[in-house]
């Protein structure tokens, strides 16, 4: 395998509390060594100006594969992730089939496998068939390699059946990664309950419904001693009832998207069916209390949700139209534009939420450049200037209400087990 | 009758929309300039036999997504009485229900060449992306519970021709606020020609937030009557509910109808409006919708006029008249 020397790159690795111009140096597909000088090795990446980081981690995608080719394959999304600078991400198990059983697991990793683009890790189902009713095969789809288990896209809405997922994946050191709402409050909603969805007579999904459900989380995992991962955050409320129980010591993590810290309600005054998402876009304050969280480590991981649409679904009346949006290709030029630019985080803060937090929650050996550890790394431009164009995603699907933004910095280079797999 | 009697000259030069999809994005002199208009179409609005040659050589299309007698009707009457070609459509059965979206649907209709769309849909919204997608120009005839700029209109028109100015009305819109679609076209109308808007329901159809538009909520239709000039009375829209907002019909009734007791709790010179349909019993009483302070057929009526001047001025605009 060819060595790579990466020079002059302000190396900033949260793993190793690191934030220094140093040469690096790449070897069999593992991290060599620092200060190294240029020796004749196969490859010379010159970083000057450039942040070098560890491949950064999306906790929270979905790939679609299998059963929704159309929206999204694991070699496109995989393609997709390389673009937006992630060498490791998670896939959500809301297949058809969902992710339940080792052979689905065994069936993602081989596409990934063959796709040969950036790291896949599988979250399985927590519930056979996502159904809610009763636990899935959890000790099996560990030894298969599930890092984490959801039934995301709904909530595992009874509150037994929660419980008893804390205590089994106790026994394996597994996080129940939940989607909170309370479904009998948000039942026909399309967008956030407030004044907008008020004026423009769309139901609402009120922030209740979140808050609700991580608080019932919060208790079960308070009183099983389980792992509990709140996904997608995007309440105030929630953001302060995480805030309280990671005060007193429940094992309890939270992640944010980019769009739930850059966008508000005010959006969907368009009607545009790419500002529709669930949980929903929320209020000014709501963004401000995510920011908040984000600055003193309430929440601790930021993740997309990549949910492709193919363009037929989504050009439909608002009510018809599907939940998400894709984010792999422009989550780190929104951290970059909107949080550490105004001055919310610092870049050593930035990259912790996207590499080694995620991969602590997760279990996974990833997400540092510690020497011996697999060369997955991120060259980033902080200073590139670029529009959002949905037509150059490598996503299969483009539904984005960032078109045409004016992004600031983005991965320049993606190294993967050392090898370079994407050059801007 | 002709067009002597009506005095078909340029479109006023503030009006340059061509699209009607909202109140909430009209100004004040916008909303007069539809009213003067449809002042000028009264007449011609009132007698089946009466026609002016305005819209000659166009087509409007009645694209309804979603069941509608009245205002289809009107706009029908409208069109024609302006001259135009109308061509109908009706949501059900159409190829929506083989799976063309209702983007596709209303190109094909374009593409035969209309040159305005009336639309409703029961999602807000939808004539806006509908704007957004076709050359034609589009007309909200009802988005869901979002907008119905026309009906409101037309509730404008009425109070003005009994009152002569809004400024200083108080006009209470009358129970389910929250799926009301006219109720959201008022509140803007109204409140831009300078009346006193209450809206007045349960609680759990008429929240405090509407205050942050500058209405008066209340929940006690007995105290809030006598100060009223003029009540709409919104109907109850059971099929957009979710869950029961109220106990029962008739308790509704008991808290929120307006019938001969609370008439006499009014003033003297109290205008009733109903946007209809009306369930009689439940909003209003009989001898209440079909008393003296009742306005409801001349609303109807009204309907008509301000179809017409809101066709005729898109039309002017796509005319560039």
């Amino acid at each position: 395998m060819p060595s790579i020397l990466i020079r002059d790159g302000r190396v900033i690795d949260p793993s190793q509390n690191l934030d220094r111009v140093t040469n690096l140096l790449i070897e069999d597909g593992r991290i060599a060594g620092y200060d190294v000088s240029p020796n004749g090795q196969d490859q010379i990446i010159d970083a000057r100006d450039k942040i070098v980081s560890p491949g950064l981690i999306d906790m929270h995608v979905h790939l679609r594969e299998p059963g929704r080719e159309e929206d999204e394959t694991i070699a496109t999304g995989t393609a997709a992730a390389l673009a937006g600078g992630f060498t490791s991400i998670a896939c959500i198990p809301n297949t058809e089939p969902p992710i339940d059983t080792q052979g689905t697991v065994e069936f993602v990793q081989h596409q990934a496998a063959r796709a040969d683009n950036c790291h896949v890790f599988v979250v399985a189902c927590v519930s056979k068939n996502r159904e809610g009713k009763e636990l899935a095969e959890i000790g099996q789809l560990v030894r298969a390699g599930a890092v984490g288990f959801s039934d995301d896209g709904a909530p595992v809405y009874d509150p037994e059946l929660m419980r008893r997922a804390f205590e089994y994946c106790s026994m394996f050191d597994k996080p129940v990664l939940n989607h909170a709402e309370v479904r009998e409050l948000t039942e026909g909603g399309v967008m956030h309950e407030g004044l907008v969805s008020m004026i423009l007579g769309l139901a609402g999904m009120p922030s209740a419904a979140e808050d609700v459900m991580t608080g019932r989380d919060i208790v079960l995992a308070e009183a099983t001693g389980g792992k509990l991962h709140i996904m997608h955050i995007s309440t105030a409320g929630s953001v302060e009832i995480v805030r309280r129980a990671k005060r007193r010591g429940v094992r309890v993590t939270t992640e944010v998207c980019p769009h739930h810290f850059t966008l508000t309600d005010e959006c969907l005054r368009t009607f545009d069916s790419n500002f529709k998402m669930s949980p929903p876009l929320r209020a000014q304050s709501d963004v401000e209390a995510c920011i908040a969280g984000l600055v003193d480590g309430t929440i601790d991981v930021i993740c997309t949700d990549h949910a492709p649409h193919a363009r037929e679904k989504k050009m439909q009346e608002l009510d018809r139209a599907p939940f998400g949006i894709v984010g792999l290709e422009t989550a780190l030029s929104l951290v970059i534009t909107n949080l550490i630019e105004p001055g919310h985080l610092d870049w050593p803060a930035a990259l912790a939420k996207l590499t080694i937090n995620p991969a602590r929650i997760l279990g996974i050996d990833k997400g540092t450049l510690r020497v011996g550890a697999d060369a997955d790394v991120t060259i980033i431009d902080p200073a590139a200037r670029w529009t959002v164009d949905p037509r150059r995603f490598k996503s299969k699907s483009a539904n984005t209400p960032f078109g045409g933004w004016g992004l600031h910095g983005r991965a320049t280079t993606v190294i993967v087990d050392g090898r370079v797999k994407y050059t801007a | 009758m002709s067009t002597e009697t009506v005095d078909l000259g340029a479109i006023p030069a503030a009006w340059t929309r061509r699209h009607l999809l909202s109140l909430e994005s009209l100004s004040a002199e916008e909303i007069t300039i539809i009213l003067d208009a449809a002042v000028q179409f009264k007449e011609v609005a009132r007698d089946s036999r009466n026609k002016v040659p305005a819209l000659v050589g166009h087509t409007v299309a009645n694209l309804f997504f979603e069941n509608s007698t009245r205002t289809r009707t009107s706009f029908s009457l409208a069109a024609r009485r302006l001259s135009a070609d109308t061509v109908d459509f009706s949501g059900a059965g159409s190829s929506l229900s083989k799976g063309e979206t209702f983007i596709d649907t209303a190109k094909n209709i374009e593409a035969m060449g209309v040159d305005i769309i009336v639309v409703r849909h029961r999602t807000p919204g939808t004539p806006h992306l509908l704007a957004q997608n076709i050359e034609c120009s589009v007309v909200n005839a009802g988005d869901g519970p979002h907008e119905h700029p026309t009906q409101a209109l037309l509730d404008i028109l009425t109070i003005r021709e009994h009152r002569g100015d809004l400024r200083g009305l108080t006009v209470a819109l009358v129970g389910d606020i929250q799926h009301s679609r006219t109720a959201r076209s008022n509140i803007w109308g109204l409140q831009k020609l300078g009346a006193h808007v209450v809206l007045c329901g349960p609680a759990t159809l008429v929240s405090r937030q509407w205050e942050e538009l500058g209405v008066e909520v209340c929940h006690d239709f007995d105290e809030v009557l006598p100060r009223c000039d003029v009540v709409n009375l919104l109907r109850i829209q059971f099929e957009r509910q979710v869950t029961r907002p109220f106990p029962s019909v008739r308790e509704y009734a008991l808290l929120y109808a307006m019938n001969k007791e609370r008439l006499a709790k009014a003033k003297d010179d109290i205008l009733i409006l109903a946007p209809g349909p009306i369930n009689r019993g439940v909003e209003v009483t009989p001898e209440v919708a079909d008393g003296p302070h009742s306005v409801i057929l001349e609303q109807v009526t009204n309907g008509v006029a301000v179809r017409m001047a809101v066709l005729w001025l898109l039309a002017g605009v796509r005319d560039g008249r």
